[in-house]
């Protein structure tokens, strides 16, 4: 069921193709706002200089979360492109995720502290969609495998329209765009500093960095699962996708951790769960 | 003082034995399958009855002395249908197979002999300092530990009883256990959350006494007071009495309305709360109900009992985020996990009761090395609270790694907890109502990650001040906690082997068929926990050279042990707390919810059950 290639390729393609999606977005962003903008390949600088800089850390213990962080996300996301279990992924992921937000824990630091905090409520928050995404789509393929999911002729997307606008929603959450981006500030705004990550720098900020290319990776591949019926609309869908992300990302402003919940549990609990009623009621049969 | 030493040296030397006896019994029976012992029905059964008397004199007069005027009614209507019974039904009755064991009794064993037994040993050390704290607390440790003893030997009794009456003895045994140990300090809070226990297990003592009513009824001979041949006599048979006694399950388990004494149960010293929350009293609750999940499955009152579980598993891990208080976060962690227990041992598919084992055995090890951690900590620091453990890493180390482990067992990735979770939602997706249970399995999931993950976050950071503290850990409790933090990473590393030695044989000799997850995922999940042991000595070798910078405070002139100037000229102190969101997820809140759904479901399967009889079908 898992293909060790595929996982290999993901482990050397991921950060390539993650780093060039950042690109693309600080490209696009800086349109919407009416900037030139940095070139495409601007975050491969910025990651090569955060490696020549100085190892600086409050507490040593914090580089090896991180660290911890970088090697689970990789991990999880090579299981992911190997055709591993949804579920297993899922997992896989929230733990990586425990990390960073330790690592940001560990500095005993007042920004970094509320970050974490802030983190940990948008793990809640997005949570229960991602679970009701896998288990929607193991109603309509039969399968907890990516790899069975990925290559069923079933149109998902069809069975599963609510599950899709809720992981679309939870998706801005995980990107930790804006409204959604509470616990890191991600354009360095004025409220956190840069929350989770503030006591992070130079080696240890750039592998966050690329953990997140792994990680965004391997989220638009959840939006290509709807779409597995049909390869070329699926990598359509997640360009728009995509775009649309940006496109929210610069149209709102950051929201309350409050809204945060309410729109995560609240997609899950409606469009997330009747969807899945739907399914099972009507297409799956009792 | 010598005195105490013999006792310690005693009790120490008799928990060898359990836990060596429980591994011995496990080392040459777990081939066996079920094995049924013809062991005399009487004169057992009338020691046990005399016994019996003799409990409902004390507890009537206990109840009359501290004027518990419910508990003495609970007590008398018991008593009458135990002696109604034995008057007029038990006369006939010569059950022959009263003893067996089987792959899940030996589960049970193992925790109840090695976990159980680790506990005893740690409260030794525990109760001297326990002592020397609370000069006001009369020294009842002779009581104490020949309860905690009893009760062990109840929980060895409960689970290898094949013979209802018998099981239904020992479960009296641990609720007047428990009774005993959570007022052990004799304050009016003991004394008060003590009777809460007894009158809501009585409730449940109740319904399993009625139970026999039932049975003799239909079958005077008394062949159905044998568990094994109840359990294969089919719904149409089983489908009452196991409502009733699943219905006393769910008053053992602590589930909602009746979780209220597990929570009051924490005044007691914190080796009884490992004791019953790991080994004993609850896992008698959730143990009956997974026996009696083949009449469960396929029934609507399953569906109704299995969704009490759920509400309860959600509700409770939401009320744990509101918790400061650490061994409250556990008494809610522990009712929650109960909750899926039961919603899979209720719903009862083979892949469920196997995720259901999974969880007693996981939530077993976790959870006694998390309570004992607590207590360690409580009596070094004063403080039991949350927000008084920042670094705990600085000041005990060892302990804090150890709380980490145990906090890591309950909700992450390689780990136990997550491991039956995951087959809970496999489980459940193919059940009836499958996708109601799922959805808050997500929901309760979510909701665990933020509670465990803040405390974990809360003690692992790392302060500029404090001092390491742990050399005034006595020697003993650190034996007892390292061996509950090797079998909780051992648990997650040998869970393939338990799964397939004993969980897999007895869910096949149960249901035909057996359950356990795919070969691949497994090996994934071993590969993590062993990442997850090699990481730490990156340490090493990667950061030695990194340097050290004061952490960040917008620019303010800041003092190392984090102090910073303030507006006006004022030293303020910088302190870091834990979101809590009472206003959403507090006690009182969820609780009013959660009780009134709960006494409805409850009613809901009696009710289907009741006009089920009437029309002759099982619904």
């Amino acid at each position: 069921m898992t293909s060790i290639i595929t996982a290999i390729v993901f482990l050397i393609l991921a950060p390539l193709l993650g780093g060039l999606i950042a690109g693309i977005d600080r490209k696009v962003t800086a349109r919407m706002q009416g900037r030139v903008g940095p070139p495409v390949l601007q975050p491969f600088y910025d990651v090569a200089k955060l490696f020549e800089k100085e190892d600086v850390t409050v507490t040593p213990s914090q580089n090896l979360y991180i660290l911890a962080y970088l090697v689970f996300m990789a991990v999880s996301g090579a299981y992911f492109f190997a055709g591993g279990d949804f579920l297993l992924v899922i997992f896989a992921f929230t733990l990586a995720h425990i990390f960073i937000v330790l690592g940001a824990y560990a500095a005993y630091s007042p920004y970094s502290y509320i970050g974490a905090e802030r983190e940990l409520i948008t793990l809640m928050a997005y949570e229960p969609m991602v679970i009701l995404t896998a288990v929607g789509l193991y109603m309509v393929t039969g399968s907890f495998y990516i790899s069975d999911i990925a290559t069923s002729t079933v149109p998902a997307i069809l069975y599963l329209p609510g599950v899709f606008l809720g992981f679309l929603t939870i998706l801005t959450i995980k990107l930790r765009k804006s409204p959604f981006d509470i616990s890191t500030s991600h354009h360095a705004h004025q409220e956190l500093v840069k929350g989770l990550t503030t006591e992070f720098a130079g080696p240890v900020l750039g592998k966050i960095e690329i953990a997140h290319w792994y990680e965004t990776v391997v989220l638009l591949g959840m939006i290509y699962l709807f779409f597995g019926f049909n390869p070329v609309l699926a990598v359509v869908v997640i360009a728009l996708a995509y775009l649309l992300e940006i496109f929210i990302d610069n149209t709102f402003s950051r929201m309350k951790w409050q809204w945060t919940m309410k729109s995560g549990w609240g997609v899950a609990a409606i469009l997330g769960f009747l969807n899945l009623v739907i399914v099972y009621y009507y297409y799956v049969g009792v | 003082m010598p005195n105490n030493r013999i006792r310690d040296a005693i009790i120490a030397l008799s928990g060898l034995v359990i836990s060596l006896g429980s591994i011995y019994l496990f080392a040459t029976s777990f081939t066996g399958g079920s094995v049924y012992f013809p062991f005399p029905f009487e004169p057992t059964a009338q020691v046990m009855f005399v016994i019996e008397m003799a409990i409902a004199l004390l507890l009537l007069y206990l109840g009359i002395k501290f004027k518990q005027y419910l508990a003495v009614l609970l007590v008398l209507v018991q008593t009458a249908i135990t002696l109604y019974f034995e008057m007029t039904m038990a006369g006939g009755l010569e059950p022959v197979k009263n003893l067996f064991i089987d792959e899940f009794s030996i589960i049970m064993a193992l925790i109840i002999g090695i976990i159980g037994s680790l506990i005893a040993v740690y409260a030794t050390s525990y109760m001297n300092t326990y002592h020397e704290h609370h000069p006001e607390v009369r020294d009842r440790r002779k009581m104490f530990f020949f309860v905690v003893f009893v009760f062990l030997a109840a929980m060895f009794g409960l689970v290898f009883s094949n013979n209802l009456l018998w099981v239904f003895f020992f479960w009296e045994i641990t609720t007047l256990s428990s009774f005993l140990l959570i007022g052990y300090s004799e304050t009016e809070e003991a004394t008060n959350n003590a009777f809460l226990a007894l009158k809501l297990n009585l409730l449940g003592g109740i319904a399993f006494a009625a139970s026999f009513l039932y049975l003799a009824s239909v079958d005077p001979a008394g062949g159905l007071f044998e568990l094994d041949a109840l359990i294969a006599s089919g719904q149409s048979v089983a489908i009452i009495p196991a409502v009733l006694i699943c219905f006393a399950g769910l008053t053992k388990a602590a589930q909602m309305p009746f979780s209220g004494w597990l929570v009051g149960a924490m005044v007691a010293p914190t080796p009884v709360s490992a004791l019953l929350h790991s080994s004993t009293m609850v896992k008698a609750g959730v143990y009956i109900i997974v026996r009696f999940a083949p009449v469960l499955l396929g029934t609507l009152a399953g569906v109704a009992f299995g969704m009490v579980g759920a509400v309860t598993f959600l509700l409770a891990s939401a009320i744990a985020i509101s918790q400061t208080n650490a061994k409250k976060v556990l008494a809610y962690s522990t009712i929650a996990n109960l909750g899926l227990i039961v919603a899979c041992a209720s719903v009862g598919t083979p892949e469920l009761v196997w995720a259901a084992i999974m969880l007693i055995i996981f939530h077993a090890v976790a959870k006694s090395l998390l309570f004992l951690c607590v207590g360690t900590v409580e009596h070094r620091t004063g403080s039991r609270d949350i927000e008084d453990m920042d670094g705990l890493i600085v000041k005990f180390p060892k302990i804090a790694v150890m709380i980490a482990i145990g906090i890591a067992g309950m909700f992450l990735a390689p780990f136990g907890m997550l491991i039956s979770k995951w087959a809970a939602i496999e489980g459940f997706i193919d059940a009836p109502f499958g996708i109601v249970f799922v959805t808050i399995l997500a929901f309760g999931s979510a909701v665990t990650v933020f509670f465990w993950a803040k405390w974990m976050g809360k003690i692992l950071a790392v302060t500029p001040f404090g001092e390491n503290l742990e050399g005034t850990v006595s020697r003993g409790k650190w034996v007892v906690l390292s061996s509950l933090a090797a079998l909780t990473v051992l648990a997650a590393l040998l869970f393939p082997l338990v799964s397939s030695v004993l969980i897999e044989p007895y869910v096949l000799g149960v249901y035909g068929e057996t359950a356990r997850l795919a070969q691949d995922n497994i090996i994934i999940m071993l590969l993590m926990v062993l990442l997850l042991l090699f990481l730490p000595l990156s340490l090493y070798t990667s950061s030695k050279e990194s340097r050290k910078l004061p952490v960040y405070m917008g620019g303010r002139s800041t003092t190392p042990d984090l102090k910073f100037a303030g507006s006006l000229g004022i030293q303020r102190e910088m302190t870091t707390r834990n979101y809590y969101f009472e206003e959403y997820f507090g006690e009182k809140k969820l609780l009013r919810w959660g009780n009134p759904v709960c006494i409805l479901l409850i009613l809901v399967a009696a009710a289907l059950v009741a006009w089920g009889m009437s029309q002759g079908v099982i619904l």
